[in-house]
């Protein structure tokens, strides 16, 4: 494709994405297992509208079916948005039942969450497909540089699609924010406690400004 | 242990090399990819690594690359080239690879026997 032709439809884009604003927008939760994803659906849910997305726990793979909230006005700084927000199983590469073993499941518990996990995973990867941009949620105790962040980032770049960095679980002691912006430096970040609430005004209004 | 030169990656289409990488990975190899997946190839492959888990017998792989680059020219970001990410990528089943550390560009990692 010629270089004008090229500049011409980017513009075209980006015209159309401003006469669009007020259109619903379908938005991803994303993240490895256990980063805190449903903990953030449901509060910006329960914030919202009063009610809740999903259940959380400290065993990883609890949600292992993708849950659709419609309608979700969003309102912050005098702006408001209104989002559908997918909360997705955790993405993962491996799964191993003895892990669920580990944590106290019996041996057939472990093996059938196992296999719904794997089914999760492929459910969430699939999602990617019909969304308009994504929460990535990390846990800010841990190395960012994992596979599954650097999958979701890339995929959301090649898409040209808005992509948002939950940093969660500032609530730790042992949290590091600042390893998220500095590995990742190209997308907007905001640290979180989506268990506290603690600065998810600021996410909000980043929610609106990003994804607007 | 499996190095793949770009080269041949270049040769193979995105259902080949997944199809190479999961032989390969299942049958206990750990796969060097001179040249790493693009990010739907990368989703792709853990899809079909999913479909692949048996509890028991093989519980998934482990996969690592270097983050690709983050800065372009304003000339690229006018034409909303994509960034660069293709980088070396080492795979292998979860319980042989374990990765100790990774930045921006050096992975660190333990590879056991079976």
């Amino acid at each position: 494709m010629g270089i004008i032709k090229k500049i011409r439809k980017n513009l075209s884009s980006t015209f159309n994405k401003i006469f669009k604003r007020g259109k619903i927008r379908r938005i991803g939760i994303y993240g490895p297992p256990n980063a805190g994803k449903t903990t953030l659906a449901n509060r910006i849910v329960r914030d919202f509208t009063g009610d809740v997305v999903g259940s959380v726990s400290d065993i990883p793979h609890e949600t292992r079916r993708a849950h659709r909230r419609e309608d979700v006005t969003i309102e912050s700084n005098g702006a408001a948005i209104t989002l559908d927000i997918v909360d997705t199983p955790g993405l993962a590469t491996k799964i191993d039942f003895q892990d669920f073993m580990a944590k106290g499941l019996s041996e057939d518990e472990s093996r059938r969450r196992a296999k719904e996990a794997t089914e999760g995973v492929i459910e969430a990867v699939r999602w990617l497909d019909d969304l308009e941009g994504v929460i990535l949620v990390m846990d800010a105790t841990e190395d960012p540089f994992t596979q599954v962040n650097v999958t979701v980032i890339g995929n959301m770049e090649a898409r040209k699609l808005p992509l948002l960095i939950a940093a969660n679980k500032i609530d730790l002691d042992n949290s590091t924010p600042s390893r998220i912006r500095s590995a990742f430096p190209q997308h907007p970040m905001v640290p979180i406690s989506a268990l506290t609430g603690n600065n998810i005004d600021v996410l909000y209004e980043k929610i609106a400004e990003h994804f607007g | 242990m499996d190095l793949v030169s770009s080269d041949k990656l270049d040769r193979l289409t995105s259902v080949e090399k997944i199809r190479m990488i999961l032989d390969g990975v299942e049958n206990g190899k750990i796969i060097v990819l001179e040249r790493g997946l693009t990010p739907q190839e990368e989703t792709k492959l853990i899809e079909a690594t999913m479909t692949k888990i048996t509890p028991g017998e093989f519980a998934g792989i482990e996969i690592e690359s270097y983050p690709g680059a983050v800065h372009q020219s304003w000339f690229d970001k006018l034409l909303k080239k994509p960034i660069d990410r293709a980088r070396l990528t080492v795979i292998g089943p979860a319980d042989q690879l374990k990765m100790l550390k990774r930045d921006r560009d050096v992975i660190s990692a333990m590879v056991s026997s079976r």
